[in-house]
């Protein structure tokens, strides 16, 4: 046993050497150096751009705005949009470190110049964090914005556990921040396989940083999952039959179901690793009786559903914008359903395809596979749905359009090679290739991220109450389509010449110009998020020409552009009576959207609640005490982190109502505003006279 | 770090694409097959997306425009019913390659088989050919038209090996062992690897597969007995301990091999279940693992829990050996 030295209490595993510019100071070789300023540089920017953050809150004043209107807000718009800034925060991060390994690769011919620890650390914070911490929040957020709104109601079933779920995943993501400035993160990949993540081949903190950050978002998941399905189960409007339902909430409806499934088997997976790192548990050791593909297969149980909990509700997106930006209805919604159902269902049945080289016997390898090219059934029916919705449309070119597009033609690039991994005779030769890499990218980018970029666009407005600028979101919507494709077509090419993924360095000089092409595609893709950034600023900027207090601009079809943009807290005045599929484009072709409703009664809303901040707080410290092995903090957490739950157990004010009269005011000056806007075709919808109202003269027009 | 070593991987053949054996070119025909398939369902998207977009774009007011039209039980039939042929045909293909390329099978060949043993190590694979009590790293030599038949395990962490040009790959795993059976068509390098990330070395785990006439490989045989070095405790030590190959063969002062190999003699052809049943309670110490027959202790008592907890580093254990 060690000696505990008082120090040793104190501070647990952290010293001075945990700092990252410690190994250049103490040892100046050229490649200490330059790793250890990149990385320095990087925990410098963290702590810069904390210090910049509070710094300009402070001087601002925004402390208690920030605390009232946005921390401790129940409000299922406002969570939602807290976690696409904290996916966006990541996704800059994982995306730098993207092009800081592609450049490594470009000249990594006989070296390069990271050290492989300093490569594993990033191809492992990379993935964790674009799963767990960018597509994750992404998508829980825009489902978190958009569904209620979808199906009529007012908030989430459990409005409190919803700001819980946020603040548990934001804990994860700052203790993967926090890696950044103290310690090293583990170099096992976002799937930390054993016994590599053991304490006997990774004694250091890295290991313990990736279980507990994917531990804490696993947890928040699961809760975000039964929150939403709950919500879609219990909460719908009157007459909101599930068959009624928008594509995008069944999509959403499925995820959760898959959340709820899946995150457990990933949590009970970490939590045995950290038993056996922690407490000598041998549950995935080498000796002992330990075996690792129990791990492989619980990981794996979770990890590939969790594909379809991140492909979902992009589809879902895609579902809508199309038919939206067609001008028509949604051709095939039984069969997106069906199909929406039946990939969910065979999501649970293909998991050992991660691992068809782990020694089974054929005949269990030739039934997952074919369980898996099952799946590319339904997923293409979904494709050539979107296609025919497209068919005798009037097909608008805007920035979600043109991530649709792009994802369409792209995705089926990327189900090709996915059918083509399917088979386990062919999985033998590129499994663990850069050609595997290249297929998740394909399903990732043009799928999933395309998919959330353009929902970003088609419901900002509705979020924020005005347009995002167009011009710079459709540079970005390029970038992103032709930088993947430079990046990522290579890969296949690379894979196919066997070289293997995570590798920090070659030797071989035939890879070298498929690897300069893929850093290309890299750069490009880094301009495509320059362009967002800018868009973003540009359009805060221009706010004012572009509003859409109207709350419809793109002559949609479902609820959530019923009401005003941004929505009031309480959504709906009223509560809407559904009584057809597209309910909002029916009332607008009936000529019943926008009538004032003959009564109005009072509205009671939950009211803000410090659970979510207070458990964000310490969860973050707790598992930052346990991945240092600072007893004292973990203790103190888990006591505050118990007594905040019971204290909250005592809380009996937790709603709010806004009365009647107030609710009646509010929505009658709102139609008064929408009189006063003119109204607007949809081939004129990116001008600035676009407020929200669509022409109902072309909306009646097309119901001839 | 030193440069490997794969000095000559740039003559070695390197992908599956470029076969050296039947079932690397099965494999081949299998893919090319699949994609040809599938160019039934990808190329209406590529090709009907754009044109559809193009042709029912907005400005266009000549293209008819029926918003209401979301629905015909024709098309849904041809939807679904494409893609579910097309997964049949795709499925019993599947099945079929499944079978015949599974890894475990032996090949249909008339001479018996060239057993290899092979062992994964941070960051090197050992070949053990325990019928001809020799071993070899950064190289696995056989004769052409001749089958492999392996047996795979490792000391260390997952690795996969990996032979491109000559087929499959599959996980070694400690305390376990997995099988593979490879073939080669004609004399020539390939390229040999690890794509199981494993560490610090990991891009290091590289070997030269070569294929050799039956003399080739009689006169290479005769050479590693008599010139290779003896495979003692104490090589063992530096076998299992953090190196790459050639950092190996400096240790071992093995200046009469490749940049990039290391040969041994007087191996046991026990080594590989040795290292096997290290990890079930048998002794882990090198002298244990190089010499005779290790014997499992039953798993159940006190003694074995002591014995492999007593080895919970690799590197110092190399030391206390």
């Amino acid at each position: 046993m060690k000696q505990m030295s008082l120090t040793h209490v104190i501070f647990g595993r952290l010293a001075l050497h945990s700092l990252p510019f410690w190994s250049a100071l103490q040892h100046p070789t050229l490649a200490n150096i330059v790793n250890d300023t990149i990385a320095s540089g990087a925990a410098g920017l963290v702590v810069v751009g904390a210090a910049v953050t509070v710094g300009l809150i402070t001087y601002f004043g925004k402390w208690r705005y920030l605390w009232t209107e946005w921390l401790t807000s129940v409000d299922h718009k406002r969570i939602g949009i807290m976690y696409i800034v904290l996916a966006f925060v990541m996704l800059a991060r994982a995306l730098i470190e993207a092009v800081l390994m592609r450049t490594q690769q470009a000249f990594g011919l006989g070296g390069g110049f990271l050290s492989p620890e300093h490569f594993g650390e990033l191809f492992s914070t990379h993935g964790t964090i674009m799963i767990f911490f960018m597509a994750m929040p992404f998508l829980i957020g825009l489902i978190n914005v958009v569904m209620p709104l979808q199906i009529g109601t007012r908030d989430v079933s459990f409005p409190v556990m919803n700001s819980v779920s946020l603040g548990l995943t934001a804990a994860g993501a700052t203790l993967v921040m926090i890696s950044l400035v103290v310690g090293k993160f583990s170099t096992g990949g976002w799937s930390g396989y054993p016994p590599y993540t053991e304490i006997t081949f990774s004694p250091g903190v890295g290991p313990d940083y990736w279980i507990w950050a994917v531990s804490l978002s696993g947890i928040g998941t699961m809760m975000t999952g039964i929150n939403f399905a709950v919500t879609i189960y219990k909460r719908r409007a009157p007459g909101m039959t599930l068959m009624r339902m928008p594509l995008f909430t069944w999509t959403a409806l499925c995820t959760s179901v898959l959340m709820i499934f899946a995150m457990p088997p990933l949590t009970v997976a970490t939590v045995l690793l950290a038993l056996d790192r922690y407490l000598g548990f041998h549950f995935f050791t080498n000796a002992l009786g330990g075996n690792m593909m129990n791990y492989a297969n619980l990981f794996w149980l979770f990890g590939h559903p969790e594909v379809y909990i991140l492909i979902l509700p992009a589809f879902g997106v895609y579902s809508e914008v199309i038919p939206a930006f067609s001008g028509k209805v949604l051709y095939g919604y039984t069969s997106l359903v069906l199909a929406t159902m039946a990939i969910a269902l065979l999501s649970f049945a293909v998991w050992l395809h991660h691992f068809f080289t782990m020694g089974q016997t054929a005949g269990v390898n030739a039934t997952f596979g074919i369980a898996t090219m099952l799946i590319g059934i339904p997923t293409g029916v979904k494709i050539y749905d979107w296609m025919m919705t497209m068919f005798r449309g009037r097909i608008r070119f805007t920035v979600p359009m043109v991530y649709s597009l792009g994802f369409m033609m792209l995705f089926v690039v990327g189900g090709l090679s996915g059918i083509i991994l399917a088979n386990p005779s062919i999985d033998y030769q590129v499994h663990n290739t850069l050609f595997l890499v290249a297929h998740f990218h394909n399903m990732l980018i043009p799928g999933l991220l395309f998919g959330m970029l353009a929902g970003y666009h088609y419901w900002f407005p509705k979020a924020f109450g005005f347009r995002l600028n167009e011009r710079w979101g459709l540079a970005s919507a390029l970038c992103w389509i032709f930088g993947f494709m430079f990046a990522f077509f290579p890969l296949y090419a690379l894979g196919l010449l066997g070289f293997p993924r995570r590798t920090v360095a070659f030797y071989n000089p035939i890879y070298v110009p498929y690897l300069a092409v893929a850093e290309f595609g890299a750069l490009i893709i880094l301009a495509a998020l320059g362009c967002l950034v800018v868009q973003l600023v540009v359009s805060v900027r221009q706010r004012e020409q572009n509003r859409v207090p109207g709350g419809d601009p793109w002559n949609a079809s479902a609820l959530e552009w019923s009401i005003a943009a941004p929505p009031p807290d309480y959504n709906f005045a009223v509560l809407p009576e559904v009584t057809a599929r597209d309910a909002f484009m029916v009332a607008k072709e009936h000529g019943t959207a926008y009538l004032p409703p003959e009564r109005f009664t009072d509205i009671e809303l939950p009211r803000n609640s410090p659970l979510g901040m207070i458990l964000c707080v310490t969860a973050a410290f707790a598992t930052f005490g346990l991945v240092w092995h600072i007893w004292w903090m973990v203790g103190l957490a888990m006591l505050a982190t118990i007594a905040a739950v019971i204290w909250h157990g005592f809380v009996r004010d937790y709603e709010r109502v806004i009365p009647a009269d107030k609710v009646r005011a509010d929505h009658l000056r709102w139609l008064q505003t929408v009189g006063a806007i003119h109204p607007i075709s949809r081939g004129e919808e990116l001008a600035q006279e676009n407020a929200g109202l669509a022409d109902l003269h072309e909306t009646a027009e097309a119901a001839e | 770090m030193s440069v490997l070593s794969v000095g000559q991987a740039h003559a070695a053949d390197v992908s599956f694409l470029d076969p050296r054996g039947p079932i690397a070119a099965a494999q081949r025909q299998h893919i090319l097959d699949v994609t040809l398939l599938m160019l039934i369902v990808v190329l209406p998207v590529l090709i009907g997306v754009p044109l559809i977009a193009w042709r029912y774009r907005y400005g266009n007011t000549k293209a008819r425009y029926s918003p209401k039209w979301g629905h015909s039980s024709l098309l849904e039939m041809a939807i679904w019913g494409g893609p579910l042929v097309i997964v049949a045909v795709l499925g019993l293909w599947l099945a079929h390659d499944t079978t015949k390329l599974d890894p475990y099978r032996p090949l249909d060949t008339q001479d018996g088989p060239l057993k290899v043993d092979v062992i994964g190590y941070d960051w090197k694979w050992l070949f053990v050919y325990p019928q001809l009590h020799i071993a070899s790293v950064g190289r696995l030599v056989f004769p052409e038209h001749r089958q492999i038949a392996m047996r795979l395990t490792s000391d260390s962490v997952m690795q996969s090996f990996y032979i491109p040009a000559l087929g499959s790959q599959i996980y070694a795993m400690a305390a376990m062992q997995t099988r593979l059976h490879l073939i080669s068509d004609s004399t020539g390098q390939f390229l040999g690897e690890n794509t199981q990330y494993d560490g610090m070395g990991f891009q290091h785990q590289k070997f030269i597969a070569r294929a050799t006439t039956a003399q080739g490989f009689r006169d290479w045989v005769a050479g590693v007995k008599r010139g290779g070095v003896r495979l003692s405790a104490d090589a063992y030590d530096i076998i299992r301990a953090h190196n790459t190959v050639p950092e190996m063969r400096t240790e071992l002062k093995a200046r009469n091999m490749p940049p990039d190999a290391v040969f041994f003699n007087h191996v046991t052809p026990d080594l590989f279940r040795n290292v096997m049943m290290s990890f079930h309670g048998a002794p882990s110490s090198s002298i244990a693992i190089v010499s005779g027959k290790a014997k499992a202790r039953p798993a159940a008592t006190g003694i074995t829990i002591a014995a492999v907890s007593a080895r919970p580093n690799l590197q110092h254990d190399a030391k206390a050996g």
